[in-house]
């Protein structure tokens, strides 16, 4: 542009400054928009409109920009999900309401550490209390999410119903003591309890796959950020016994008794808030997490099947490597799950992407060597809870690895979209809640609760 | 004429998807095709046009590059998919359904002046 038109210029140039300073539109979005301005102003010009005129018109028709931007974050909540989510239209962010919510998070997660501490004193059967331990801390988490989020009846009703109905089947069944089915009962209690909080933290609208989406972000971040506070919980801690046991003073018993109880659940409700209030923070190093951990997960996964093979067949893998390699691939899921939500949707197919393909061939491949070990185990001893329960988790991974892989193929080949990646994601995750709720209440009296 | 803000926007993406039918374009140009059509009559907040081509993007019935215009500028094109196309016809005929029964009932009632006189 030449000299006439330079206070044009510095006037687009303070409109992109000010268009930029929303996070819902990126800086791609801006050059488009403002490729726009220049040709909606020099048509203007053409009809003879001085340069002032004509921005002014251009701007005019571009419309209210608070109301675009919120357009632009209907479409494109993954790059602002915490304000869509949290912050609802016209509430005031005064230092006051900051004060109250800090003052309602800690008092939840001082709730959280008496329960559990309250739930060790009166329960005595030490596995009685791990099953219990999950609903002891879940009320206090909804109840962040209900304070936020305003819950209406009805949400609160699908929350408590499910709730109850979980609690009565976990203390009222009459487990055997060290049976199977309670300890099956115990850990997948909490994977209920997980889908629950879900569901509180999408405000009740589980049934949007963008909600969902939001709330697999929450989860990976939230997870970031415990091990956070647990890492910098567990340097004082080291510390302070190091120090006291220097002068003479045991500490082991204040920390069991009193410290853990409390921390360990109150640190989950302070990270829920954290990643709420704070999460802008956490965000940028999510894509950066999934990049670094995914090829490191491929290795490790070709590892563990090189050394399946040449251990000799399936045969001889024993029942705690089965449990272990499970393990395992729930976390490559969890992997899967969240680096997929940290993407860019529009996004062009990558290397990434084939590297996240490769990632779920490789997971398919240990799940059809467990299957396999499960199945010839099953074939020799029969069956037991244990191993029933197991089958079914890696039939459930199975179906869900096998369709990822083919969306995946899919998208790469530039068949698809990444939303139907996506949305095959997060349609499935009610499939494992299903699973976990047949384990906790059909299996202890189908399998006479030993 | 102004068309009603509702009616504008449902009938949104099936004007930018026929649009792009006949080729490829970028955002303006769009907007430009959709006021010559409608004889000035469909003015869209220009802002929004944007937000709706990232949605079609996103559910796979448009891609898009990023090209330079004559000025040098970065520009982005848009470009219908397979996908596209089948939604386009898809709505064609729900919207054929919809002007036939608007039509016959602009018949039966025989404008509406008549109409108002009827429940006057």
């Amino acid at each position: 542009m030449t000299a006439p038109h330079a206070e044009l210029e510095a006037q687009i140039d303070r409109w992109r400054g000010y268009v930029q300073r929303n996070r819902a539109i990126s800086p791609a979005d801006v050059d488009e928009l403002e490729d726009h301005l220049r040709e909606q102003i020099a048509d203007r010009q053409a009809t003879g409109l001085d340069d002032e005129e004509a921005f002014l018109v251009a701007i005019k028709r571009l419309g209210n920009l608070d109301a675009v931007s919120r357009e632009f974050a209907r479409e494109h909540s993954e790059r602002l999900w915490k304000q869509l989510v949290l912050v609802p239209e016209g509430s005031d962010n005064t230092d006051a309401s900051r004060w109250r919510e800090l003052a309602v998070v800690l008092t939840l997660a001082v709730g959280a550490g008496v329960a559990v501490k309250a739930g060790s004193a009166w329960i005595d059967d030490g596995a009685a209390l791990m099953r219990n331990l999950g609903l002891l801390v879940f009320p206090f988490l909804a109840a962040y999410f209900a304070w936020k989020r305003r819950f209406t009846a009805a949400v609160a009703a699908t929350l408590t119903v499910p709730f109850a109905a979980l609690a009565v089947a976990l203390n009222l069944y009459p487990f055997a003591p060290g049976g199977a089915t309670g300890m099956l009962a115990a850990l997948h209690a909490p994977v209920i309890l997980w889908l629950l909080t879900g569901v509180a933290y999408v405000g009740g609208r589980w049934r949007s796959d963008k909600r969902r989406m939001d709330f697999v972000r929450f989860t990976g971040e939230l997870a970031i950020y415990y091990t956070l506070l647990a890492l910098g919980g567990a340097v004082l801690i080291a510390l302070t016994l190091a120090t006291l046991r220097g002068i003479g003073a045991d500490f082991q018993p204040v920390l069991e008794e009193w410290i853990l109880p409390f921390a360990v659940p109150g640190a989950l409700v302070v990270a829920a808030w954290l990643v709420e209030a704070k999460q802008q923070v956490v965000e940028n190093i999510a894509p950066v997490l999934t990049r670094v951990f995914t090829p490191l997960t491929i290795a490790m996964l070709l590892v563990l099947l090189a050394v399946l093979a040449a251990a000799g067949g399936v045969a001889g893998i024993d029942r705690n490597l089965l449990i272990l390699m499970d393990a395992i691939l729930v976390l490559v899921l969890c992997l899967l799950l969240y680096s997929i939500s940290a993407r860019d949707p529009l996004a062009p197919p990558g290397l990434f992407d084939a590297l996240q393909l490769v990632l779920v061939i490789a997971a398919l491949a240990v799940d059809a060597v467990m299957l396999a070990a499960m199945l010839t185990r099953i074939a020799e001893f029969g069956s037991s809870p244990n191993k029933i329960a197991a089958l079914g988790l890696n039939l459930l991974l199975l179906v869900h690895l096998l369709r990822a892989a083919w969306l995946a193929v899919e998208f790469l080949r530039g068949r698809l979209p990444f939303a139907a990646v996506e949305r095959w994601q997060t349609r499935y995750l009610p499939a494992y809640g299903a699973w976990a709720a047949v384990v906790v209440v059909i299996f202890p009296p189908i399998f006479g609760f030993v | 004429m102004r068309i009603d803000k509702d009616l504008v926007a449902a009938s949104a993406t099936p004007l930018v998807l026929g649009i792009l039918a006949d080729g490829d374009l970028y955002g303006y140009a769009i907007l430009k095709r959709v006021s010559e059509l409608s004889g000035g009559g469909m003015q869209w907040t220009d802002g929004m046009l944007y937000p709706l081509l990232h949605r079609l993007e996103r559910l796979g019935y448009v891609s898009s590059l990023w090209g330079t215009s004559d000025a040098g500028r970065r520009r982005k094109h848009y470009t219908i998919t397979p996908a596209g196309l089948d939604a386009l016809a898809d709505r064609q005929e729900q919207w054929t359904v919809v002007a036939d029964a608007l039509r016959q009932v602009w018949h039966t009632a025989q404008g509406p002046s008549a109409a108002r006189e009827g429940w006057a």
